[in-house]
């Protein structure tokens, strides 16, 4: 008999470094919560410790990280290291902002999985998520 | 099984093994009915408080600052932080976090974001559940914010050990006060942005209605015996800066009195009464609920749509049908399904 009808896939939207432009993390996560989600929207300037802490404490099914600055090749190697850690291999990891094309496979190889820029479809983000869940 | 591997990485306070079984407890009846026969018997210790109040009172940064005073004790605290769930989509927008930062990678805090589900009442389905896992943790407090409230949910009252309910000037006048409801339902106001036009206003308001309390002779049915506790409690009126930090400490000493008042006179056991009594109707409610929606599904049980042909053709009524489907019910509740 299933009773656990009342699963939601959760979902923490992060903004890490100093970054100051959210109105894109913004939009995402009202369109996930509009999808359905349950989406934890954590504000700007996140380290990766509390990212990961907050992934500890959530729990969520999917990590969106949202980076306009280029720190990128700084901050998600480290959030990555972080996760490995405290063996976290089984949410699903996003990137939002600009991540030029040349460096996403070294990004991919960390373990980051999508790759969603400006002008993404908001649909295509929430069926990507809805595919490509590791639990 | 998953539930007993957590269980054991939770007892040697894995902070992950705990956020795991929150979410499966959040997530099915039967978990948490597992969850709760394995962390049930290590709970007891830990102080609840609630903080409630209308949406944009300052629960959440209020909260915080708590937190930062509990820790800076050597105490451990964990917050369950409710927002409401989208009646449209049942999605949720959980932002209470954002106030917290200042408290978050600390070992000694753990704040975990919940959605209503729809559930009215100010608190989760899952909150109760919630609670058992982070005090069978060891946390010394647990802090529960319920989502932004109006002036009818008061299911944290029947929880919380000491609640809070949070004001701010300029939302109406003294009649605002003298209403039913959750100005009833408080151990202490917290009248927050006190640097606001209307905030001594306020207290005083809040006051006056509170010594017409004295006076009158209450019967309270849902909470028999808080009658004879507020007797012997008045509940203190306290202006904050919750941004800046003004007037925390003196709230928290007035708290701390108040866990002195719940403590030493007996107050405790009406508590404990009046929660696990709520608890209880809780947990019955959704174990007939899950058995009534299977029994009202047709595909769990096709012989329904006969039943309702017959009350649709005029060859039975509602409440005979309802009668012969309540035994059923009861008869698969007795086999164990």
């Amino acid at each position: 008999m299933e009773m656990s009808e009342q699963r939601k896939i959760r979902v923490v939207v992060a903004k890490p470094g100093l970054d100051g432009h959210d109105r894109g993390a913004k939009v995402v996560a009202r369109a996930l919560r509009d999808a359905g989600m349950e989406v934890i929207y954590t504000g700007l300037h996140q380290t990766p410790r509390q990212i990961v802490e907050t992934v500890i404490q959530e729990d969520p099914d999917v990590l969106c990280l949202s980076i306009l600055s280029g720190a990128h090749n700084a901050i998600f190697p480290r959030i990555m290291e972080l996760m490995g850690e405290n063996e976290i291999d089984d949410v699903l990891i996003l990137a939002g902002g600009v991540i030029p094309e040349a460096d996403r496979a070294e990004l991919k190889d960390l373990g980051l999985e999508g790759f969603h820029g400006p002008g993404t479809p908001l649909k295509e983000i929430v069926d990507y998520i809805r595919n490509h869940l590791k639990r | 099984m998953e539930i007993q591997a957590l269980v054991d990485k939770f007892k040697v306070g894995n902070r992950r093994a705990l956020s795991r079984l929150i979410s499966l407890a959040e997530n099915g009846f039967k978990d948490a009915r597992l969850i709760s026969k394995e962390l049930f018997p290590l709970t007891g210790n830990a102080y609840i408080l609630g903080i409630t109040g209308a949406p944009g009172t300052g629960k959440s940064t209020l909260t915080n600052k708590l937190v930062q005073l509990i820790v800076e004790n050597g105490e451990r605290v964990g917050v369950i932080a409710i927002d409401p769930t989208s009646p449209f989509s049942g999605g949720a927008l959980l932002g209470d976090r954002i106030r917290m930062k200042d408290n978050y990678t600390n070992q000694n805090v753990f704040i975990r974001s919940m959605a209503n589900r729809g559930r009215l009442g100010g608190m989760a389905r899952a909150t109760k559940d919630v609670i058992t896992i982070m005090d069978a943790f060891g946390f010394d407090y647990i802090i529960i914010e319920t989502v932004g409230v109006g002036q009818s949910e008061v299911d944290v009252y029947g929880t919380a050990h000491t609640t809070l309910v949070l004001v701010v000037p300029g939302m109406g006048d003294d009649i605002q006060a003298f209403k039913a409801g959750i100005m009833e339902t408080s151990d202490l106001f917290v009248v927050n942005k006190m640097d606001l036009d209307g905030a001594n206003k306020m207290v005083m308001e809040i006051e006056s209605m509170l010594d017409l309390n004295q006076k009158v002779e209450v019967s309270r049915s849902k909470y028999e015996n808080s009658a004879m506790e507020q007797q012997s409690w008045r509940p203190p009126v306290q202006k904050v800066n919750a941004r800046r930090g003004n007037g925390i400490p003196a709230l928290w000493e007035q708290i701390m009195s108040h866990r002195h008042h719940v403590e030493s006179k007996g107050v405790l056991e009406c508590k404990q009464l009046n929660r696990f009594k709520n608890e209880l109707l809780d947990i019955l409610e959704e174990r007939f609920k899950l058995q009534i929606d299977q029994i009202l599904d047709p595909k769990e049980n096709p012989s329904i749509l006969e039943d309702i042909r017959a009350i649709t053709e005029r060859k039975a009524n509602p409440y005979s049908i309802a009668e012969k489907l309540g035994k059923r019910v009861i008869e698969s509740l007795e086999n164990g399904a």
